[in-house]
């Protein structure tokens, strides 16, 4: 029989988003207080005058969580379901299934993505430039941290280990490195471990974009190829090294 | 060959543990084929390599005549598996749950939903289409999880333990469907139910340390053991009688037993009726079978009685 490959895509958005979100919709407010509840506090802290960086933060932090949370996802559905038994052994590929995995926890985070887009159109008033490089810059995110997240989820046998994963990625690449303020407000010293994460990186480029920061080009084109490298890079390891049929 | 074929198959994994050790047989098109073993004999390592998702050290093995190892692909669209310890995802329904597998297998989502529907019917479930599959008793869960694969195109349909943790009601329902089953699909089972392999399967294939020990009809194993009677003594003491021809065994239960032919059990039924010890003499069974068998070559191997 002609098989579907966009069915088999929409199955991983069915199952890891849509069904879910269909029979317990509490999982959309979850969703959605999740980016939010960060910017509340860096708009109180910093009276306002923060606002505009903290929701590209909240937009950037959005597609990382959406990657990080992929190891969790395709590892519970491994370790606790066997489905990804069941997929290898059916016409499905390990590109269509992980695919339609990433394109799930996408779904998954679009009602927050579009409370932070409208919320950006308020406070930030973005030039069709700075919106292409917010685009950009999200996009290489999510396939930096997806790709993290697929490597983690071939590892990982059980649900207490995903989540401690979970745990670690989001300390380490979203609340540590300065993603919601500029990186100007950190001590000198922890401005250096802070660039141990590409998306210091990524919200530099962000934030200079938006005039929160002014970045010479040459550090400018550092960054750039940094979030690139990272994003293909970890990708090309993930795809080597992800298991799908064992050895 | 139509069905499946394995030569000489081994498997070690990286901790050293040797898994398969040279297993090798052939079955047809259609039938149950039941693996019986105690655990860690290699029955899920088989099951794995078979359907796909493990690479085997060494050996040869085919599925309707493609090679497991170089061609999966076309494998893959022959096959479903419903591995060990499987479960549904709690927050589907059982409908969404067999739509979802069924458009992970390339379906369009109307002929998935209609086929999930006719499947679920089939099995007997489809009153619980709406229900989420958390909420269903662990025997509807399992009935769910093959109805799931019954719903695709797949003619070779691999359970890896499908019984096990069930009542025995909900396990003779399975066994009723899995009965009516075999006529169409070639049903590669997997079971720690002696009685399920017997009742159920064609051919069965009894393994321990990852070597096949023995494989054939149920006539064919009682033929590896010499005798086809078994006669257990109530009391737990070995009676007086002289063998002309047969064995004692000590049963799994520690009850005494003689096997022996079938003349032979006639006459020694004769004097134990004589001496008045309570007896009952049975054909041999696949658990008389399987622990004669796996004994003998426990025994060979490391001297164990």
């Amino acid at each position: 029989m002609e098989r579907n490959r966009f069915s088999q895509v929409i199955a991983s958005i069915l199952v890891n988003s849509l069904y879910a979100l269909e029979n317990y919709p509490i999982t959309l407010i979850n969703s959605l207080l999740a980016p939010i509840s960060i910017i509340i506090v860096i708009f109180f802290v910093s009276r306002g005058s923060l606002i505009g960086v903290a929701i590209e933060g909240g937009l950037l932090t959005a597609m990382i969580s959406s990657g990080t949370s992929l190891q969790m996802d395709v590892s519970h559905f491994k370790n606790d379901f066997k489905i990804q038994d069941m997929v290898v052994s059916s016409p499905t590929t390990q590109f269509t299934y992980m695919s339609g995995m990433a394109l799930s926890e996408i779904v998954d985070t679009l009602p927050a993505l579009l409370v932070l887009g409208v919320l950006a159109l308020l406070f930030v008033h973005p030039t069709l430039v700075q919106a292409l490089v917010l685009l950009f810059v999200m996009l290489m995110m999510f396939v930096f941290s997806a790709s993290l997240g697929f490597l983690f989820s071939t590892f990982t046998t059980d649900i207490i280990e995903s989540r401690a994963f979970l745990g670690i990625f989001g300390l380490l690449l979203t609340t540590i490195p300065p993603i919601y303020y500029p990186i100007t407000y950190i001590p000198k010293p922890f401005q250096y471990l802070a660039y141990l994460s590409p998306t210091t990186y990524a919200a530099e480029i962000v934030q200079n974009s938006i005039g929160y920061l002014q970045l010479t080009p040459l550090n400018l084109g550092v960054d750039y190829a940094v979030v690139i490298v990272a994003a293909f890079g970890l990708l090309l390891i993930s795809y080597k090294h992800a298991v799908w049929r064992e050895n | 060959m139509q069905g499946i074929s394995c030569d000489n198959i081994s498997k070690s994994y990286e901790n050293g543990k040797k898994a398969l050790d040279g297993i090798g047989f052939s079955f047809g098109e259609r039938g149950i084929i039941s693996v019986i073993g105690r655990n860690g004999a290699g029955k899920t390592t088989l099951t794995r390599i078979l359907a796909t998702e493990l690479m085997p050290n060494s050996g040869h093995a085919e599925i309707d005549g493609i090679d497991v190892v170089a061609d999966p692909g076309p494998i893959r669209e022959r096959i479903a598996i419903v591995p060990q310890e499987s479960r549904p995802i709690g927050w589907l329904t059982c409908k969404q749950a067999v739509v979802t597998y069924l458009l992970y297998r390339g379906y369009g989502y109307s002929e998935a939903s209609s086929r999930a529907m006719e499947s679920l019917r089939k099995i007997g479930i489809d009153q619980y289409a709406n229900t989420l599959s958390r909420k269903l008793s662990g025997g509807t869960k399992r009935k769910l999880t093959i109805a799931t694969v019954l719903a695709s195109d797949a003619k070779i349909i691999f359970l890896d333990e499908p019984t096990t943790g069930l009542d025995p009601i909900s396990r003779n329902e399975l066994w009723g469907m899995l009965e009516h089953l075999k006529k169409d699909y070639l049903i590669f089972l997997t079971t720690h139910y002696l009685e399920e392999a017997e009742r159920l399967a064609d051919k069965i294939a009894i393994m321990e340390m990852g070597r096949l020990l023995a494989f054939g009809t149920m006539d064919e194993l009682r033929k590896k053991v010499r005798y086809e009677y078994a006669i257990r003594i109530g009391d737990r003491k070995r009676p007086r009688c002289k063998l002309k021809e047969g064995a004692y065994v000590t049963g799994s239960d520690g009850t005494e037993q003689i096997f022996t032919s079938k003349a032979e059990a006639f006459t020694i039924s004769q004097q134990l009726i004589k001496e008045g010890t309570s007896f009952s003499s049975n054909p041999l069974s696949l658990e008389d079978i399987f622990y004669y068998i796996v004994k003998m070559r426990l025994s060979e191997d490391y001297g164990e009685k």
